[in-house]
């Protein structure tokens, strides 16, 4: 990863004093937030805690009203998310942003087509063969087998949707993933694989952010806990130094705040 | 193949096998597309009319007519399937074709109806107007969020209300110059092809370029099935949608200015259902009215399949009448069929 690790106890993205109002909703009243390199950090807390705007926030889809961003120790302007892509994060939305009627290759593509070389490209044409290649290529890194790269991505199923997904911002990530209830709509085995996914992309030195509301599964693969509750952050911890107790108390309020 | 001591039948067989695992899924899908289903509709059109008087239907002057009529149709409807393929729609273009026929028609008068410099400010002065109504429709589309519908109903109105204002609600005659009569108008290449239907043929296949092989065309898919998904991934939703219709409303000053061409004159009552015809034909042809599904392919047989069935029922001397009845059940049939494939879809 980055050789010059030199911030705030070697985070890579961070988020300080981070304020956001919706109307008279104050969403994000003040949050501190880090991300850490090759890390699994799972963003928990009660609805309404604020999980989603901070995502947004940090994926340039939401502008804060005030506070600090900064992405390996210096302040950035996240204005959008071209800005965010720019700086290796990419975000895996809760509505997975996939054109349906579009294959795998063409999603994962998207926005970001092959052009073919020489007069052809300068005329806008793609290269739709080279895509493809690439998108198998990418598909059998992360150890995905779609079986059926023509079909559109309407005909998969939840669980592969999601993997196309995932894939996608794995594909474009260099640095920090930001997946919203990855595992929300899938069965157990799907689930699964996902969580497989998320391993892998970590073992390849990104970072993963994972917002979700299922503990055992956040204790399955986090390695740093952080806990939202009324647009603050009220704890982190490591995940294998706590229980799930301690995290449901943080979360609700349960345990008392400092 | 047949290396390693391999057996060349197995290795062979094995080959075949993957290839056939390759290639089954992509005939499946053909055979599943509508436009492949509605092309078979337009082969039997075809059959059935010439067992029953091949002389006449299937003469090669019948079936230029059938041509000549069809390419002004067809150049709108392949701008229209782009707009249908973004979950659009274009009520406007028959107006916008009238309004640029009027002002190129007019134009052309007062410069003297006559001469190449003539010819090509008549030319220019048609596509702008098409193009102007097109980006006003597009801006007003994209920017402020209205409903396409409702924003072309308005154009519709507008463009044929000020070709009205500007012809006097009178035809603009003499106004188009001889030599751009019986070149584009009436002539032929080589005594044999029409030039209308050289032309219309091909803007066709450079729409079929653009939509099935550059990225203009992949856009177009991805804002018609997931408008969101496509702003996230960084695409300029708002601008793409604007050249869309930019190019609806310049292809609708194109085909009115080939009308000129042809007839002489403007022909300001004859397209109240242009806009109908098109988005029939686009939709008979596959093109889903949800948006992101579609091809230039299709569309093409969805303007000739009414054409065809129009001039058959003629030579046949059924009442042409007949052939609206026809139309209005294929491009129910061609709705219904989108519509099973959606379902079966949201089953998966």
């Amino acid at each position: 990863m980055s050789p010059a690790l030199p911030a705030t106890d070697g985070a890579l993205l961070e988020a300080r004093g981070v304020e956001k109002s919706y109307g008279h909703v104050r969403a994000l009243q003040g949050t501190d937030f880090e991300v850490r390199p090759g890390e699994v950090t799972a963003l928990v807390g009660d609805n309404g805690a604020g999980k989603s705007t901070l995502i947004k926030i940090l994926s340039g889809t939401v502008q804060p009203d005030g506070g600090e961003i900064r992405f390996e120790g210096h302040p950035v302007t996240i204005h959008s998310p071209l800005d965010a892509r720019r700086m290796g994060v990419e975000t895996v939305y809760q509505d997975l942003a996939l054109a349906e009627d579009l294959d795998p290759a063409a999603n994962l593509f998207l926005g970001r087509e092959v052009i073919r070389p020489g007069l052809l490209g300068a005329l806008g044409f793609i290269d739709k063969r080279a895509m493809r290649a690439r998108a198998a290529e990418s598909f059998a890194t992360l150890g995905i087998d779609l079986q059926d790269m023509d079909a559109e991505v309407g005909m998969l199923s939840g669980g592969q949707r999601q993997t196309v997904a995932v894939s996608r911002a794995a594909t474009w990530a260099s640095r920090v993933i930001f997946m919203d209830e990855p595992t929300a709509a899938l069965g157990v085995v799907q689930a699964e694989r996902v969580l497989d996914l998320i391993r892998r992309i970590r073992g390849s030195g990104k970072s993963v952010v994972l917002i979700s509301h299922n503990l055992p599964q956040v204790f399955q693969i986090a390695d740093r806990i952080q806990v939202l509750r009324l647009g603050r952050r009220v704890a982190v911890f490591r995940a294998d130094e706590v229980s799930m107790e301690e995290v449901v108390g943080a979360m609700t309020g349960a345990a008392g705040e400092a | 193949m047949g290396r390693d001591g391999t057996p060349v039948g197995q290795a062979e067989q094995a080959s075949v096998a993957g290839e056939e695992q390759e290639i089954r899924p992509r005939l499946w899908r053909l055979a599943a597309a509508t436009s492949t289903w509605i092309f078979l509709v337009l082969v039997v059109i075809i059959a059935v009319f010439s067992i029953m008087n091949f002389e006449a239907f299937a003469s090669v002057f019948n079936l230029r007519n059938i041509m000549i009529d069809a390419s002004s149709l067809l150049i709108v409807a392949v701008a229209m399937t782009f707009v249908i393929i973004t979950a659009g729609i274009d009520l406007s273009v028959g107006s916008v074709l009238v309004f640029s026929q009027v002002v190129a028609a007019l134009l052309m008068r007062a410069m003297g109806a006559e001469g190449l410099g003539v010819i090509l400010a008549g030319l220019a002065a048609a596509t702008v107007s098409g193009l102007a109504w097109g980006v006003l429709n597009g801006v007003l589309i994209a920017k402020t969020r209205m409903p396409a519908l409702i924003v072309t109903l308005g154009t519709l109105g507008m463009a044929q209300g000020a070709a009205l204002l500007l012809s006097g609600g009178i035809n603009v005659r003499r106004a188009v110059p001889a030599e751009l009569v019986t070149t584009v108008g009436i002539g032929r290449l080589f005594g044999e092809i029409p030039y209308l239907v050289l032309i219309a043929t091909g803007i066709t296949i450079l729409g079929g370029i653009l939509l099935h092989l550059t990225r203009f065309g992949r856009h177009t898919y991805a804002i018609g099935s997931n408008p969101e998904a496509a702003r996230r991934a960084g695409i300029n939703v708002s601008r793409h949608l604007i050249k869309v219709y930019a190019m609806s409303g310049f292809l609708a000053g194109v085909a009115g200015y080939l009308l000129l061409a042809r007839f002489t004159t403007t022909t300001i009552e004859g397209h109240g259902t242009t806009n109908l015809q098109a988005i029939a034909a686009v939709v008979i042809g596959g093109t889903s009215l949800f948006g992101g599904i579609g091809t230039v392919f299709g569309t093409v047989v969805g303007v000739f399949i009414p054409a065809i069935l129009r001039n058959g029922f003629i030579i046949l001397g059924v009442e042409p009448f007949w052939q609206q009845v026809a139309v209005g059940a294929v491009l129910i049939l061609a709705v219904y069929v989108d519509q099973l494939k959606r379902r079966a879809r949201e089953r998966a």
